[in-house]
């Protein structure tokens, strides 16, 4: 800061170490060809990257892939406020989905908790010049100065681009919506919110279809919420929802107009050795992701994340601690309101690795094909730009090897909730509180 | 911290002692150490339902999670037989005053340790009704108007989105500033500090238990409703006067706290810099729901950043 020299007992530092909690980033996206990527945060605001294109003529190095840099930034939502009710309506970016792209734009669909929006981003990279009625700034010429006509031509202009709201799809829902999905049709999405499931088309903003309700008669019964929703990325008429309570829901939409009957319904039962107070808490799903199969489902709860298959319900087929070292401190992290973290996991794009985060930077990655898990670290200070990620360990009892980190060090501030997977390569945007790390495999750039 | 797992020792349910060997001192210490710790996470619980209702916008998923977690410890202590008359409770609530179940009886809850002393048993039966709570009220406080207040008294009776029983507001208070000081001061209007500091010391052993599970009941009941804890008693004001006498007195104000509370955007450390570029009402600011300490933190900060 250090704007006088008056008060030099006031510390500062505060000020300037702190993060602009408008910063923290809330969501992470890659678009469908991974060219694009978007963060959403709590402010709002969204900011689209684009990967730079080699240039022409240069031959394609091995493990040399473009970087990602800032392609727009946007104010997608505003701090909103609810009269009826009272209560502010947060601007902060839940969830963003990027739509198929079916022409030179693109669009993508930005949601906070209670309003979707559609935005159509274009760029402009001519402008006409040459008008016969205005001069070069705009302004109406006298006419009496003209004395030819000209047509005006597109001349290359600096490039830019332009982010517009195409659609606002508002009132849709009474409580915070989750997820949002774009159906494979192209045409539909879904939103979900705590209690209610809703598909919207997206041409139309004043009307939804109610698809699932949860919602008891009496709130007194409430016992269960809907934690996340996704479109089958091949069968238009399928969706799944998870719970607080662990358990998967498949629908399908051909069935009946009101989907709260479930097709499928998939849960794990409960293990008695490891029941505490908390084990309804710590399998509450945070996140479900359909494989890109189709075949598969993903979930994350607080200390494992499942795979599952679509033809079998009665349990996952895959199960991958992340902190299985959290489970003796669930009552502090209950305390402290850890517990209720809320962490995403993502597919490689070939199904074959999966990942997810966890706390003190650290996220981890499993290869279904050994079983085996890693650990890594997404931190400025021990990484810098196109160093090698090294593995980390917790150390959790045995030998402790050098660089290994105690569960009591660990740092629950830093959480590493979102993250997305490039759809083709070996690419990954990690979001840690307000920065953006993005890594790439050069050993395995494209994925087989 | 405490212990993962803590087994369910009664799986037969109603049985009081463990039914694998004779009782020793190890069990009987084992068994006092989880009452303890289930004990400490109910009122951890219930503090955490509490204070969601301050957030601006309660997370429905963290609330539904904790209540489960609430019913599903009430449901052991039923079993186990801990839960005590909350029915001869109710009767004493009843015949207080009032419509409300803010009824004037002096209940007070108490630190954790005190009902956590063996021996400390409601006169009477143990064969009270399990008073399994329901969670109610989901909608209630955001859904519905904040019901008025007459005077210091909660009015629960008629309208669904409820504020909290007095006792369990007094449950709260003690919580609050006996065991509770790191927690975020915003669930107390000063009202309650002024209850609490009223509080007869002697009169805590009165009714601890039932009091506590009354008012468990009542407050997870009404879970979401506003619960601005008012049911001041007549005491001694003039040392309370002393006590208080810097604070602003339209904190006590009924209306600028429940109208502070629901209105009050968001309060948090970056927030309150936010809030100071704003210019915002002395009643929305002021409200008691910001609390005093916010208000400190905000001349602290005022401080730097006028650098006077």
């Amino acid at each position: 800061m250090g704007e006088d020299g008056e008060s030099p007992k006031i510390n500062h530092s505060f000020l300037r170490d702190y993060v602009t909690e408008a910063d923290v980033i809330s969501t992470v996206e890659f678009n469908q060809t991974g060219d694009l990527l978007a963060t959403g945060d709590k402010g709002g605001r969204v900011v689209i990257f684009q990967r730079e294109t080699q240039s022409k003529g240069e031959p394609e190095e091995l493990g040399e892939s473009g970087e990602y840099n800032v392609y727009s930034t946007f104010q997608s939502h505003e701090p909103d406020f609810d009269y009826l009710k009272s209560l502010e309506i947060e601007e902060k970016i839940n969830k963003i989905r990027w739509l198929p792209q079916q022409n030179a734009a693109h669009f993508l669909l930005s949601t906070n908790d209670k309003t979707i929006k559609l935005w159509k981003v274009s760029e402009r990279d001519k402008r006409p010049e040459g008008y016969n009625l205005k001069d070069e700034e705009g302004r109406v010429k006298d006419f009496s100065t003209v004395t030819s006509l000209q047509v005006p031509v597109l001349k290359p202009t600096d490039l830019m681009v332009e982010v517009r709201p195409r659609r606002v799809f508002s009132n849709g829902h009474t409580y915070h919506v989750n997820s949002i999905s774009v159906n494979s049709d192209g045409e539909t999405y879904l939103s979900a919110d705590d209690l209610r499931i809703n598909m919207w088309h997206l041409g139309i903003t004043d009307r939804s279809f109610n698809i699932v309700d949860i919602k008891p008669a009496n709130m007194e019964d409430l016992t269960e919420v809907i934690t996340a929703a996704e479109f089958h990325p091949k069968h238009c008429h399928l969706f799944v929802y998870s719970s607080s309570k662990g358990t998967l829901r498949l629908c399908d939409m051909r069935a009946s107009a009101l989907c709260d009957k479930h097709s499928k319904i998939f849960e794990e039962p409960e293990d008695p050795g490891n029941r505490s107070f908390f084990s309804e808490i710590i399998s509450s799903v945070s996140d479900v992701k359909f494989s890109h199969s189709g075949r598969y489902l993903l979930t994350r709860d607080y200390l494992t994340v499942k795979v599952w298959d679509l033809h079998m319900e009665k349990g996952p087929v895959e199960t991958y601690q992340v902190h299985e070292y959290l489970r003796s401190k669930l009552c502090s992290l209950y305390e402290n309101d850890c517990i209720f973290d809320k962490f995403e996991c993502v597919w490689n794009s070939t199904d074959s690795v999966i990942m997810t985060g966890a706390y003190n930077s650290f996220f981890r990655m499993f290869d279904r094909e050994t079983g085996r898990g890693v650990t890594l670290e997404a931190w400025r200070e021990s990484s810098k730009p196109r160093a090698v990620l090294r593995t980390r360990r917790v150390y959790t009892g045995g030998r402790r090897r050098r660089g290994d980190v105690g569960v009591d060090s660990l740092d629950f501030t830093k959480k590493i909730l979102h993250m997305a997977w490039h759809p083709a390569e070996n690419i990954i945007a990690i979001a840690a509180t307000n920065n953006l790390y993005i890594f790439q495999d050069r050993v395995n750039p494209e994925t087989q | 911290m405490f212990s993962k797992g803590t087994k369910r020792k009664f799986p037969d349910g109603g049985e009081e002692l463990p039914e694998e060997g004779l009782p020793s001192s190890n069990e009987e210490l084992a068994s006092a150490s989880y009452s303890l710790q289930r004990q400490s996470l109910l009122d951890m619980s219930l503090i955490k339902l509490q204070l969601c209702h301050m957030l601006v916008e309660p997370n429905l998923c963290r609330s539904v999670l904790i209540a489960n977690t609430v019913r599903q410890i009430q449901e052991e202590m039923t079993h186990d037989g801990s839960w005590q008359t909350a029915a001869m409770i109710e009767a004493i609530a009843a015949a207080g005053s009032g419509c409300s179940g803010a009824g004037a009886p002096p209940e007070r809850l108490v630190a954790t340790e005190v009902l956590c002393r063996p021996g400390r048993e409601m006169t009477g039966g143990s064969d009270a009704e399990p008073k399994l709570f329901s969670v109610m009220g989901y909608d209630g406080c955001r859904e519905e108007e904040v019901v008025a207040v007459e005077e210091d008294s909660i009015c629960s009776e008629a309208a669904s989105n409820v504020c909290l029983s007095g006792s369990m507001g007094h449950c709260w208070e003690r919580g609050v500033l006996r065991g509770e000081r790191e927690l975020d001061s915003r669930l107390g209007a000063p009202d309650e500090d002024v209850d609490v500091e009223e509080e007869d010391e002697e009169e805590e052993d009165n009714d601890l238990e039932g009091c506590r599970d009354e008012g468990e009941a009542k407050a997870t009941r009404q879970v979401f409703g506003t619960f601005e804890i008012k049911n001041s008693h007549p005491g001694p004001e003039s040392a309370l006067e002393e006590l208080f006498s810097d604070v602003d007195p339209s904190y006590y104000d009924l209306d600028t706290v429940l109208t502070g509370m629901q209105a009050a955007p968001k309060i948090g450390p970056y927030d309150l810099l936010d809030s100071l570029s704003q210019s915002h009402s002395p009643s929305s600011l002021g409200s008691a729901a910001n609390c005093r300490s916010d208000l400190n933190e905000l001349d602290h900060i005022m401080e730097i950043i006028v650098g006077s």
